[in-house]
């Protein structure tokens, strides 16, 4: 099985060719968007951030905000900076350019202003489409391909059978020498012994139970317990956390487990991976497409509207009602395998179809609709991080 | 008519029902392609939950996706609905 794409300076194979427009602070935002208005297929990550950031918080910002640009669907990259923020255009750029792609950056203040940085930008960036737009699609196999595995809005049908089916999904482009992200540790609440039951280093599993444990432990001093399931959650027929979570993990199929990334961190290897994230859908697409995610698959029950500026989103739904009320919203009817028309291993084989046809160049129904939705997990300002020491830290920084 | 059924996993003791099952409704699970068994509802199952396709002891595993979800807390009869009343969390109750 085979897809085609344009392979980077790196070996990294992409399956869109941008050229990202970048800012390295929210203040450059608007002459980012400025440039990217004037090139085409390209894509402006305009973000709140870039100033006032300080350690654990300052590192996340530029590996996520670089992750990016250095994402294989990225041809070449230029940041916009203003000058003075401490996550400067500079830093973003040299991140970048460790890729081997074509990256600049320009500094509003050094440029001489937002209209001579805007002139400057559209003149870089022209060049760059020029040259990426010469750049011709090869055929690679799917050991090229980094697959993020989402689900959001969930109801009853994505644990029973919307999941299930993406795991087949999965686990075809695991066997194909692929690899595949499996993020939101908040969901492996309750499945933990299980998960890391398919580490294929024991070390793993052991962190594995000690995060979802120490998690707990300072949530739950917070006031609110991951172990217990939603009113909701009971009337649609599940019963147990274990069951819950079961049906969240279902998406990663049943591969071993390569290991545990921390946010955004680029899978080593090929696999199954787990990404340390907490379940917040906009976040944890962001997280996987700075890891390298090329191509992200989306669960959804209920309905969402979501897809992210870097990374095509194929976004699936099981329940019938949704799809009559937010069709329009969703790539791909999982509600068919509910009437009996599909079995999850048929239709998680339509669901690799998809993944190869949306790599090859079709539009998912974000991209037709220009979903761009960008946030970052900022786990400092979110925990107490004195729980979380240990073999934990680089988890939580 | 036979209703079907999710069977997620070989080692499974449950299946969910795809409708709102009544006591005495035969239901269908597909162990495989050439494998199925069907099994009578001895009690009201509502959309999307758990029916039991073989008795559970009390004191043992309810199996999904195969894998424990829990225990069982009272003898569960093949054909019975397993939800709070019948099942609790493995390790956290």
């Amino acid at each position: 099985m085979e897809f085609l794409g344009y392979e980077r300076e790196n070996g990294s194979v992409g399956i869109r060719n941008y050229i990202a427009i970048i800012p390295s602070v929210v203040c450059s935002s608007h002459a980012a968007q400025k440039i990217a208005e004037k090139i085409p297929n390209s894509v402006c990550i305009t973000h709140p951030y870039g100033c006032g950031h300080f350690g654990a918080d300052w590192r996340r910002i530029v590996n996520i905000l670089s992750g990016l640009g250095r994402n294989p669907n990225v041809a070449a990259a230029l940041v916009i900076g203003l000058g003075c923020e401490n996550v400067t255009a500079k830093v973003l750029a040299k991140e970048i350019e460790k890729t081997g792609k074509p990256t600049q950056y320009l500094d509003i203040q050094k440029t001489g202003g937002t209209q001579k940085t805007i002139e400057k930008g559209i003149e870089l960036a022209s060049e760059m489409r020029a040259n990426a737009d010469k750049l011709e699609k090869r055929s690679f196999g799917l050991d090229k391909l980094i697959l993020g595995l989402e689900c959001g809005g969930s109801d009853a049908t994505s644990g029973i059978i919307t999941n299930p089916a993406v795991g087949v999904a999965s686990d075809a482009v695991v066997a194909a020498g692929g690899t595949s992200i499996l993020p939101e540790f908040i969901e492996w609440v309750g499945t933990e012994r299980e998960l890391a039951k398919r580490c294929v280093n024991p070390d793993d599993g052991e962190t594995l139970i000690d995060l979802i444990e120490t998690f707990t432990t300072e949530a739950k001093k917070l006031g609110f317990d991951p172990r217990m399931i939603a009113p909701g959650n009971i009337r649609g027929g599940l019963t147990t956390i274990e069951e819950k979570s079961l049906g969240t993990v279902a998406k990663g199929g049943k591969a071993p487990i390569q290991g545990i990334l921390s946010y955004g961190e680029a899978p080593p290897s090929p696999g199954l991976w787990l990404m340390v994230e907490p379940g917040l859908d906009v976040e944890s697409m962001i997280g996987m497409a700075a890891a390298g995610a090329q191509i992200c698959t989306f669960t959804t029950g209920q309905g969402t509207p979501t897809g992210c500026a870097i990374m095509p989103v194929i976004k699936l739904a099981g329940n019938p009602e949704t799809i009559a009320t937010m069709g329009d919203d969703i790539d791909l009817d999982a509600s068919i395998i509910l009437s009996g028309e599909e079995t999850i291993e048929s239709f998680g084989q339509k669901i690799l179809q998809q993944i190869i046809e949306v790599a090859n160049g079709k539009p998912t129904v974000a991209e037709k609709y220009g979903h761009q939705e960008f946030a970052i997990w900022r786990m400092p300002i979110m925990f107490n991080l004195g729980g979380m020491a240990g073999k934990l830290t680089r988890f939580f920084e | 008519m036979i209703r079907k059924t999710i069977f997620l996993h070989p080692d499974d003791n449950v299946a969910t029902v795809l409708e709102k099952i009544e006591a005495g409704t035969e239901v269908q699970i597909e162990k495989s392609p050439t494998e199925i068994q069907t099994v009578t509802a001895i009690t009201k199952i509502p959309f999307l939950h758990k029916i039991a396709i073989i008795d559970i002891p009390e004191g043992t595993a309810v199996i999904k996706y195969g894998q424990i979800i829990g225990r069982a807390t009272q003898n569960i009869k093949e054909g019975e609905h397993v939800h709070t009343k019948n099942l609790k969390s493995w390790f956290y109750t």
